[in-house]
């Protein structure tokens, strides 16, 4: 039963074979691109900012696929029918969790290829934002689910979901992006911990979400 | 399919809607092989009441006792909207484990529209695709609330032949509705019996 409803979440979140889900990679990248054209082409400043840039770029990306992630499920009653079959709320929420990473995560680390030529960011720089892309994207993604889930019953959830994620990101963003400018590995061991943190939390606190929504 | 005979019971049920109380002292008790039809005017309470016994919702006061699956069937298909009618039921009749995917199918002439996205379909389309999920769960008790609103003549027959098999069968069926079934023995209350008085509302 998960493995049917992952293949399932993941053929809807997916890109290129979901409902648009490129959106996200697509914006992350013409934001790396865009930025070398308005501060102008200087390696070093490039080299030195883009870093963050790039942070932000993946955290505003993940805003993207949130309207979606829960809403529409709700509305079609898809989960109150695996309710019906006996799945706890818990049980979707993770593996719409884990869809929902693998549907953006994955494919912005690999942007990130792109994304860091455009930007001129090498070597060791270069390493610790991989690491950190990695390490952050599953808690990103924790907290998209549960804002996702919380706002799915609001009539203006969509708008709300922006402005609730940016906030409660600021730990991996601080943690993350100040890696790169003090180029340590300690930073990214907090960004890894606050994503699990997050992962571990977000099944429940989205489950109990859902759950609530049905009340109403 | 499993051992025990299926059994429906609320007891003492009762649910509100927001602040307002919609129905309060409701017991009912369903054996099987008993279809029992619900009716009441919009907004009574009869979608609250399904949405309870499906144990979706916690009601205000009483319990719902069941034994047996639940299949349920509302205004809410389930089916992914941007798939092939013939791909999403599929997917629940992978999870279901049902066998004869295409008799049902077949059964709710819904072939031609095998490869139809469901957001394509009319509302009555969509309530027969709707149907073959509910029929591919083969599951004892059903949950039909407005099972006949949006379809045509033909098949809301076949909506009572279906009903009048799956009790036959040894099922349950709780049918909210408007509109009248031919369904020969099923029972029947109004919800509006067990709406509080005027003075008790107030109170």
């Amino acid at each position: 039963m998960i493995a049917a409803l992952l293949r399932r979440d993941l053929a809807q979140f997916f890109p290129f074979t979901g409902s648009g889900a490129a959106l996200p990679v697509v914006f992350f990248v013409a934001v790396a691109m865009l930025f070398p054209f308005a501060v102008g082409p200087d390696a070093n400043l490039l080299a030195k900012t883009g870093g963050g840039v790039v942070w932000i770029a993946a955290l505003l990306a993940a805003i993207l696929p949130l309207e979606k992630l829960v809403a529409r499920d709700i509305e079609l009653g898809f989960f109150d029918q695996l309710r019906l079959r006996g799945m706890a709320e818990e049980a979707m929420m993770a593996v719409r969790l884990l869809a929902h990473w693998l549907s953006f995560g994955p494919p912005l680390v690999l942007a990130t290829f792109p994304a860091a030529a455009l930007l001129k960011i090498e070597g060791e720089t270069f390493r610790i934002l991989m690491l950190g892309l990695i390490v952050g994207t599953p808690g990103l993604a924790a907290i998209g689910l549960m804002i996702a889930a919380l706002t799915a019953s609001l009539r203006a959830g969509a708008a709300l979901s922006g402005l609730l994620l940016i906030p409660l990101a600021l730990p991996i963003l601080i943690f993350g992006a100040g890696a790169l400018a003090r180029q340590d590995q300690v930073s990214l061991g907090f960004v890894a911990a606050i994503s699990l943190a997050l992962v571990a939390l977000a099944p429940f606190a989205a489950g109990a979400a859902i759950r609530a929504a049905r009340e109403n | 399919m499993q051992a025990p005979s299926p059994s429906l019971i609320a007891d003492n049920l009762a649910c509100r809607r927001g602040e307002r109380l919609l129905f309060r002292r409701l017991s009912f008790r369903l054996e099987a092989g008993a279809a029992c039809h619900v009716t009441g005017a919009n907004g009574a309470g009869k979608t609250t009441l399904i949405r309870a016994v499906a144990g979706l919702t916690t009601p205000y006061a009483g319990e719902v006792r069941r034994t047996g699956a639940l299949a349920l069937l509302d205004e809410r298909t389930g089916l992914d909207p941007d798939l092939p009618v013939g791909r999403a039921l599929a997917f629940w009749s992978g999870l279901d484990g049902s066998a004869d995917a295409a008799a049902i199918m077949a059964r709710l002439r819904l072939e031609a529209l095998a490869e139809v996205p469901v957001r394509y379909l009319s509302t009555g389309q969509k309530k027969r695709a709707a149907l073959a999920r509910v029929l591919g769960q083969a599951a004892p008790v059903w949950l039909l609330d407005e099972p006949l609103s949006g379809l045509d003549t033909a098949s809301q027959a076949l909506v009572s032949t279906l009903v009048r098999e799956h009790c036959a069968s040894g099922g349950i069926a709780l049918i909210a509705s408007h509109q009248p079934l031919d369904v020969p023995g099923m029972t029947a209350f109004a919800i509006e019996d067990f709406a509080p008085a005027e003075q008790e509302e107030d109170a």
